[in-house]
This record gives C-alpha cells, structure tokens and sequence, in this order.
C-alpha cells in the first residue's frame, strides 16, 4: 500500500512539474508558432539560479524560486527580443536558433556549476513525511502538486478572465485580425515568452529538491516536455495540465513497475493520440 | 548529373577529383586517413538527412535516432548474440529501416513545426533508452570491445583499406541519392515540399511520397550508423543525443539544403571543426551553439548555394564588362 501511495503521489509531483514546464510551451507554442526547445535549458538554469542564490544570499526555497523565475524571464526576454526577434516569420529558422541556445546555454551550466550533480535543500517544515491513516505522504511532494494546482488555476483566470489573457486568446485564434484590431501583438509575445521561460525556470527550482541540478536535466525534461504537448494538443492550457499527469503517471509507474522500458512506455500514449487525433486531446489545431 | 557528363570541365574536375581521393591515403599519415573516413561517414549521414530537410521540406530534429539504432543494433547483435558481420550489418540497417517505416508513420501524422517535435521526441526517447536499458546497451559505458568486418579477406582494421571502404560506401550513398532526387519521385517529393496542396490536387499522394522518403532517408541513415560503428569500435547513448541530430542538421543547413554538395561541404566543415576544435578547447557544444545560431541568422541559405551566387555574380559582372570592352571597340 505505502508503495502505491508513494509512486502516485512521485505521479503527481512530476506532473505538476511537467505542467509547469509544458504550460509555457504550449503558450508560446501557440502564440508565436515556436517550438521553443530552450525549455528544457531555462528549466535547468532555473534550477542552476535557484541553488546559488540559496547558497549565497537567501537560503529560502520559495523565495529563491521567485527570484530565480525573475532571472530566467529577464533571460528569456532578451533572447526573444534580440534573437528570435530579428527571424519573425522564419519559424524554421527560430526553432533551430532555440536549439542552438539550448547548447550554449547547457554548456555554460557546465562551465560554471560543473559535472557533479548539485541537490537543492528539501525546505524545512516540508522534510517530514504526513501521517494519515498509518500511511506516509512526503511533504514536500504535496506541496509541489500543489503548487502546480494553484498555478494552474491561475494562469487559467489570467487566460479566461483578463484582458491580457483576452488579447493572448484573440493571437493565438488569428494573430493578423489581432493586429488589426490593435492589440500590440509584438508585446504579447515578448510577455509570453517572458511568462513561459519564467515559469520553465521556477519549475527547475521547484524540482530541485527532487532531482537536484545536473548536466543533462535540460535533454531529460525536454522530451518529456514535448509529449506532454504533443498529448494534449499545442497552444491548450487544459492539454497541458491533463497530459502532464498522464505522462507523470505513465513515467513514474513505468520506472517502477518495468524500470528498463520506462522510456519505451513514455511513447504509447503519445503514438495512440497522435494515431487518432493528430492534433492531441485538447488541441484546436495541428501542430 | 546525368547532363554533366557531357561536359567536358566538369569531367576534368570529377576526374581530379577522384585521384585526389585515391591518392590521399598515399601521401598522408594515419591521422588524416581517419579524420577523412570521419569525415565521409558524416557525409552519408548528413546526405541522408538531406533528402527529408532540403528535398522534402521535413526538418527532422532526431536523425541521429537511425545512426544510433543501427549502430546498437549491429554491436549487440555481434557482441550478445554473437553472430558475424556477414549478418549483424544487415539486419542492423534492416531492423533500422523497419524502425524509419513506424516512425515515419508517427511523425507524418504532422508536419512544419509539429513534425520537428514529434521526430525529436522519437528520437530522445531512444536516447534515454540507450541510457537507462542497460542490460541491453550497457548504459553509460556504451558497448565495446567491437571489430570491424574483413570482406573478401582484406582486414578493414587497417586505416587505408578502411578508407576506401568508406569512400566506395560514400559514392556509391551519394549516387543513390543522387538518382533518387533526380527520378520522377525526387520531383514529385519537391513538389511536396514547395505545393503541397497543389500537388495531392494533381493526385499525388503526398504523405506516401514523403513516408517512402522519410524509410529511404532512415535506410541511409543506419548504414552511416553501421559505417560509425565500424569506424569507432563502440558506440555510447551521446551518439543518439539530440547534439548528434544537431550536428547532422548542421551540416546540412551549413552547406546548403537541398543540394547535393551542400550536405558534403556542411558535413565536412562539421566533422574539421569539431576535430580541430576539440583539440584545442573542450567547449564543442557551446560551439556548436553559436555556429548554429550564425548560420541560421547570417547565411540561411548555406555555403553552396550562397558561394553559387557569389560566383554566378562575379561571372554576370565579368561578363558585363566584356560586353562593355566589346562594345567600347566597336564605337
């Protein structure tokens, strides 16, 4: 019993980690028609940031995760307005600038924080498992799902009920009757991808505490990022929170259940969507 | 190609060409011999990239998923199971190309972006495969301990025999390639590729042309990974990392996608660079990087065609001030 308790809830935490990761993709995916594969890189730095500043100025986790999403926005940013800017209408030709930054960016994580793998502090009052019922519930992970819940509700209001998340739904339904009608579609997808980047980078830092900081955290997340996306269907908030613990679920049981094929299991629920609804469960359009 | 022939400079030029090649091994050491072998198992490679990226218009972000497989496949067919190169190689490049038909099916359930993604997480997927499935793959420490094949008794061991094994393979990948772009089929994937509504308006299947393109290029693809192997004697999960995809998609975007020398010139510059480079600086991938992001930004499309123009240019100017002198004489 306690082992099932534990792998759904190791589920959940991914999941929610997973949503965080793919929730921005999918808002940039949509908007801006980018594959943006630097997600899996500002998750990592997230991660990278998150530890130094715990380590020299504030030793608090959620803290450092909101500093850390301000860092990796402010990045995020810049590499839209001066990188991918400069190629508006090449979309090709972005995706590959992303994957080229992606390695930039990977390979200067490895300069500065070496080859060792680095873990980030569980928080305090989070270390002791809950105990209900004779079972054991790891704090820590709860409280990620939870963040993941109340992130996704909000960016749910922040889409459905403001103007800005108006002006978002009127790009990404026909981005040229959006201009038309006024609405600084160049500044929309500067805070877009400001947005998606920030929140990738706290997801790294969210994360910490479960898979530490190393090399290769941005090639493990990136796919995993990608069949959440490809599962729910580009450019879809809800596809992106059911698909993230759908693949949290199919991974964490795989590993556990059949650890040698965990990979292998990633790739049937993706290869039955795709097989019969190419656009994914809750995509408006194809990608 | 075929109208070439006929003309005379450009048989001079294949014929140097072809000494050049052959005469190579003779008169360098070791060291060039192989970075050359190198060099022409990522031609193939990149080649074979080539026919979905510049003729199919289908950027592929996870061709080094067939290198690597093929390669996998033909090590641990030789090692664990024990059978002889005489039929690891082909059931490697078989068993490939049989993984290239249902991943085709899969990616072209998309295409542009979607196609990108879905081809990237194939391939990623097979690479944290070849990382966590160790009983099979060996994990982290690759597979060793590999030989190459002896055919007809002449030990492929030996630097220079295996240089022009690899050099009979290249030629013989790139005119199959060749003649492939240069069929009807080829013609009608470059209909796909610029019209492709246009083209199924005209009865063309056009996710049947791009599928049996997408096998063909996967075909060649695992004979580049059969050729790796061989060449390297191990193989590890980075060679199926998305930095190998990359570096193939480099080549090809580098030298000119959609041209048949292009992918060779790319890949070349790639396989030189990264050799030299690592020689000097560890930082390959942050390299990479930024030659990647200078391709795409500042010569998008590629050395080839952007040397084409350059020279078509130079030869328009010259032939412009002939007339000119020509003209002045005259008056």
């Amino acid at each position: 019993m306690q082992f099932w308790v534990i792998q759904t809830l190791n589920s959940l935490s991914l999941g929610g980690l997973l949503f965080l990761l793919s929730s921005g993709f999918s808002l940039i995916f949509g908007l801006m028609r980018i594959a943006n594969l630097t997600h899996g890189a500002f998750f990592m730095l997230g991660a990278y940031i998150g530890i130094t500043i715990m380590k020299n100025w504030i030793p608090n986790l959620w803290l450092a995760t909101l500093l850390g999403g301000v860092a990796i926005a402010i990045i995020g940013g810049l590499f839209e307005r001066f990188v991918l800017r400069p190629l508006a209408g090449n979309s090709q030709g972005q995706v590959l600038v992303t994957l080229g930054v992606s390695l930039i960016i990977a390979d200067l994580c490895l300069i500065v924080w070496g080859g060792d793998p680095i873990p980030i502090p569980t928080p305090e009052s989070l270390r002791l498992p809950l105990r209900v019922m004779g079972l054991m519930f790891p704090a820590y992970r709860l409280a990620v799902v939870l963040i993941a819940i109340l992130v996704g509700i909000a960016l749910y209001l922040l889409i459905e009920r403001t103007r800005l998340g108006a002006m978002i739904r009127a790009g990404v339904d026909d981005m040229q009757m959006a201009r038309g009608v006024g609405i600084p579609v160049s500044r929309l997808f500067t805070t877009v991808f400001c947005l998606g980047a920030a929140l990738a980078g706290m997801g790294g830092i969210i994360g910490g505490p479960i898979f530490s900081a190393y090399p290769g955290l941005d090639a493990d997340m990136l796919p995993l990022a990608l069949i959440v996306v490809i599962l729910g269907g580009v450019g879809s908030l809800v596809g992106a929170f059911v698909g993230s613990f759908i693949i949290g679920f199919v991974y964490t049981f795989g590993i556990a259940l059949l650890p040698d094929l965990a990979y292998v299991i990633l790739f049937l629920p993706m290869i039955i969507v795709i097989a019969f609804r190419p656009r994914g469960l809750f995509g408006k359009v194809s990608a | 190609m075929t109208a070439g022939v006929l003309d005379k400079t450009k048989l001079a030029w294949w014929a140097v060409l072809a000494v050049v090649l052959v005469a190579i091994p003779f008169l360098m050491g070791d060291f060039y011999i192989n970075l050359l072998s190198q060099v022409f198992i990522a031609v193939i490679f990149a080649a074979s990239l080539n026919m979905l990226v510049g003729y199919g218009g289908l950027t592929s972000l996870g061709h080094a998923a067939y290198l690597g497989v093929a390669a996998y496949l033909s090590a641990w067919l030789f090692l664990k199971m024990g059978w002889s190169h005489l039929v690891t190689a082909p059931m490697a490049i078989v068993g490939t190309t049989l993984m290239a038909c249902a991943f085709g099916w899969i990616a072209l359930r998309a295409t542009g972006l979607g196609f990108m993604m879905l081809t990237l997480a194939l391939s990623q997927v097979l690479w944290g495969l070849a990382y966590r499935w160790v009983g099979v793959t060996d994990g982290d420490n690759g597979l060793r301990g590999l030989t190459r094949p002896a055919p007809f008794g002449i030990d492929l061991e030996n630097t220079t025999a295996f240089y022009f094994f690899t050099l009979l393979v290249t030629v013989i990948a790139l005119a199959m390639i060749s003649r492939f772009v240069h069929s009807p089929f080829g013609a009608a994937l470059k209909g796909t590729r610029d019209q492709p509504r246009r083209m199924s308006a005209l009865g063309h299947s056009v996710w049947m042309i791009r599928w049996l393109t997408f096998v063909y290029s996967g075909f060649w693809g695992a004979v580049s990974g059969v050729m790796f192997v061989y060449y390297n004697k191990y193989i590890h999960p980075s060679s199926m990392a998305l930095t190998s995809s990359a570096e193939a998609l480099l080549g090809v975007i580098a030298g000119g996608s959609g041209t048949l020398a292009g992918p060779v010139v790319g890949a070349a510059i790639v396989v030189l660079l990264k050799n030299y480079v690592s020689g000097y600086v560890e930082r390959w991938n942050m390299l990479l990087g930024f030659v990647f992001v200078f391709i795409v930004v500042f010569m998008p499309e590629g050395l080839v065609p952007g040397m084409h123009r350059l020279w078509n240019k130079l030869r328009a100017k010259k032939a412009v001030r002939d007339n000119a002198a020509g003209g002045g004489e005259k008056v």
